[in-house]
């Protein structure tokens, strides 16, 4: 039976781990290197490194960087950062990646899904999503959260997933950095409308809130501040989820 | 000496670090010509079926590994890599594969309905006698991330594992392997069967 994974995410401003709050305010938490290091030697279950100013500033995320984490660890890692070509997909896979989280491309050019898609097949394609609730409405957000789209957030994520995502991430950025218990609805009204396995991040406080992602719909879940500034430890997560009858590995 | 073989579309790095951490000499290849003159051969892999197979026709992989199989050395496909053992893959309109195991490569949408795809995640194995496998226990986890699935007789699957129905997880046949899962991903088990592998070459 498939376990249900729980992943920690790595910000990085190009160089340094950040941990951010409403993807806002930033606190510089040193190498990526050293933390995805510690993460490796807890036998995480998968590692999301995302480069949040790449699209703003123009550039696709420091390939030496993946390079580095990927060098000394045996697990599995999904990048994302400024991805705009097939070309930008080929070196992260090249670097070392798994797949590949792609966010303001997706939205702006639909087609690059249908490219990434065909040409290194729609498993390692991730569409990475970040969510803001705006008066009662859940609102898709370009450019780490700075721009807004005039789209239905699930017929958004219909729309992907026929296009050839393999996968969503779904960072409800209300919630981001405030570990103030995550919005299960959002969880359950996209997983009610796709067939793709989704990634659920933003929110999370303590590991019980991975329980009740998992039981919203989410296949995995990810978290950054929970594991960054509290005690807890994927493996704690883990054992919530598993004390409620959930697979984990 | 191994070689990897660079398709220019697979996660060729993470095969080269895992075999670089368990010192194993290796080289990554784009030259056809490099086959004949390794003692084992592993082909990784990410990208559509079609995609890989045109690359590996067009490139003159093709011809160099159909002898070199011949000749009973060891070779091992991971993911796409274990997919292009077979006949065909639909992924991408049909196309035909290195033929090298029969069987073929069918979307799992065909028989996994009820649950989420693509595969992706760590999923448990049930295993029978392997030469690549002796380091894995029955239940152990290894990491898949894949929408497609390999179709094939019951004597050339070396491991299974469960996602509503029986996936296969490795083939065997004399000397080829194919691994549906990334051992390079997959931390200590999968590190032991690349090790295993590598101790064949």
């Amino acid at each position: 039976m498939l376990r249900h994974r729980v992943i920690p995410i790595v910000l990085i401003d190009g160089f340094s781990v950040l941990k951010t709050i409403n993807f806002k305010q930033r606190r510089n938490l040193g190498s990526p290197v050293t933390v995805s290091r510690t993460y490796n030697t807890r036998n995480v279950d998968e590692l999301i490194l995302l480069d949040i100013d790449a699209s703003k500033q123009g550039r696709s995320i420091d390939k030496f960087t993946i390079m580095d984490i990927s060098q000394e660890l045996f697990m599995p890692l999904t990048v994302g950062g400024g991805i705009r070509t097939v070309k930008d997909i080929e070196m992260v896979l090249k670097m070392g990646a798994d797949k590949v989280a792609i966010n303001t491309e997706a939205i702006l050019r639909n087609n690059f899904i249908v490219e990434g898609a065909n040409e290194f097949g729609r498993q390692c394609i991730v569409v990475s999503l970040d969510v803001i609730k705006v008066n009662e409405q859940y609102c898709l957000f370009s450019h780490s959260a700075n721009k807004i789209i005039e789209i239905n957030l699930l017929d958004f994520c219909m729309k992907v997933q026929e296009l050839g995502a393999g996968e969503l991430l779904i960072n409800n950025v209300d919630k981001d950095g405030l570990m103030s218990e995550p919005d299960f609805k959002l969880i359950n009204d996209i997983a009610g409308c796709v067939g793709i396995p989704i990634i659920a991040a933003g929110g999370v406080s303590v590991p019980n809130d991975c329980t009740r992602m998992i039981q919203a719909g989410a296949s995995a879940v990810a978290a950054s501040s929970l594991f960054h500034f509290t005690g807890y430890t994927p493996q704690d997560c883990k054992s919530d989820m598993r004390e409620n009858n959930i697979p984990v590995r | 000496m191994i070689s990897i073989i660079d398709n220019q579309m697979g996660n060729i790095k993470s095969v080269s670090n895992a075999l670089k951490y368990l010192n194993v000499e290796h080289i990554i290849t784009q030259d056809p010509s490099d086959i004949a003159l390794s003692d084992g051969i592993i082909l990784p892999g990410v990208g559509s079926f079609s995609q890989a197979a045109i690359r590996l026709r067009d490139s003159g992989f093709y011809e160099e590994i159909q002898l070199y199989c011949a000749s009973n050395k060891p070779f091992l496909g991971i993911c796409l890599g274990m997919q292009l053992l077979f006949d065909s893959g639909v992924e991408g309109g049909g196309t035909s594969g290195l033929q090298l195991i029969p069987g073929h490569v069918s979307n799992l949408i065909n028989r996994v309905q009820k649950l989420p795809l693509p595969h992706i995640g760590w999923n448990e194995l049930t295993v029978k006698t392997s030469k690549i496998l002796n380091g894995v226990n029955n239940g152990d986890c290894l990491y898949f991330v894949h929408g497609f699935e390999v179709i094939t007789d019951e004597q050339y699957i070396v491991a299974k594992t469960d996602y509503g129905v029986d996936i296969v997880a490795a083939v065997e046949k004399n000397n080829i392997f194919g691994v549906q899962f990334h051992p390079e991903k997959s931390q200590e088990v999968g590190l032991e069967i690349l090790s295993s592998f590598a101790k064949l070459c």
